[in-house]
């Protein structure tokens, strides 16, 4: 199959966490998120509760797809920078490890310099935990999915209407 | 590839809605955000060209329910069926967890099911995905219109070995939609239980 599969642990999120909550302070951004490149919701730090958060991280996950589809063309590897901007908003995309993807939202209270270098160091701390991550997910020692042991009668009770 | 998070308790699946253009992908994504709950979706996203023809893809996060303590949540996604987009759809395949074929039941749209479900297996295949190996049902839609195909003619150009699960549908007015999406979801849970 293409990728491991993501699994994520409550010390790795953690982590993750912590370092999305000292992006926003460093960087003085709105909302930072942490997307898979499938467009799954990693972790998120800011003030998103007014945000459709689910559909920015699928439009981002898409978004890094197509540029990843242009870069191939140019023979590229990767775009792994992005920037937007907006009247009021900008967004800036970073990728992360080649897994994952880095969104910082930021308004005039911040500037792309300050991003660019707060998102440059997140980056390496982000690095380190994704690939310790993906060594547990790879340790065979740690466990079978939480999914090994359910039945075929917990399926069809999902779809009991 | 499904993303399983032990923090937030949390199981999220992809299945990508596949098939021809104007087969009816889109309708399906509709029917089902128009006949859930508020509180199991979330708002359904249609990047489309100015004539509703899906450009990129068409997005719906749904929520199941519980299943051993974890919330599970699928993601439906569209990809565009014109011919001419093919980058595009093989960017939505990426991380598939589940397909869904929808076939047009109309006699004239043969040889494109044909030529989508073959760009399928192809699609996949660059991504390290075997669509005989994966989460898969068939649905043949349209069954509503005067001049289909009989099932059984369908069965045998895009089902031959009567092994995939097979569903007719009739997506404007939900015939078969729900059927299509608890099979792929049944298997996309059942290959989870196995671990893969």
């Amino acid at each position: 199959m293409a990728d491991p599969q993501l699994v994520m642990y409550e010390e790795e999120f953690v982590q993750i966490q912590q370092v999305c909550d000292k992006l926003i302070r460093d960087a003085n951004a709105l909302v930072v998120f942490i997307v898979d490149k499938n467009g799954q919701l990693i972790a998120t730090s800011g003030d998103y509760e007014h945000l459709d958060t689910t559909s920015l991280a699928s439009l981002t996950a898409g978004n890094i797809a197509a540029t990843g589809g242009m870069a191939k063309l140019l023979k590229e590897n990767e775009f792994a920078t992005q920037f937007h901007e907006g009247e009021k908003q900008n967004i800036h995309i970073q990728i992360v490890g080649q897994r994952v993807i880095l969104v910082v939202i930021f308004d005039e209270r911040s500037s792309l310099g300050l991003v660019r270098l707060r998102v440059r160091k997140a980056n390496e701390h982000l690095n380190d935990i994704f690939e310790s991550l993906l060594r547990k997910v790879q340790d065979p020692s740690i466990g079978n999915s939480p999914f090994a042991e359910i039945t075929d009668e917990d399926i069809d009770n999902l779809f009991n209407d | 590839m499904s993303f399983i998070n032990y923090s937030s308790r949390e199981i999220n699946c992809k299945i990508v809605y596949y098939g021809p253009g104007l087969c009816g992908k889109t309708t399906n994504l509709q029917y089902i955000y128009n006949r859930t709950s508020p509180t199991a979706k979330g708002k359904m996203i249609s990047l489309a060209t100015e004539t509703e023809r899906t450009l990129f893809f068409d997005f719906l996060p749904l929520s199941l329910g519980e299943i051993r303590g974890f919330k599970t949540r699928f993601h439906l996604y569209t990809v565009p069926g014109q011919v001419f987009y093919d980058a595009s759809r093989k960017l939505i395949l990426k991380g598939v967890d589940g397909v869904v074929f929808v076939a047009d039941s109309q006699i004239e749209r043969m040889e494109a099911n044909l030529e989508s479900l073959e760009n399928l297996r192809y699609n996949l295949q660059e991504q390290g995905y075997d669509l005989d190996k994966i989460p898969y049902v068939i649905q043949y839609n349209k069954r509503d219109l005067p001049n289909v195909a009989s099932v059984e003619e369908l069965k045998s150009l895009l089902n031959p070995s009567d092994v995939v699960p097979d569903f007719e549908a009739s997506a404007p007015n939900g015939m078969g939609v729900f059927d299509t999406l608890k099979a792929v979801a049944k298997l996309v849970l059942t290959e989870l239980k196995r671990g893969r």
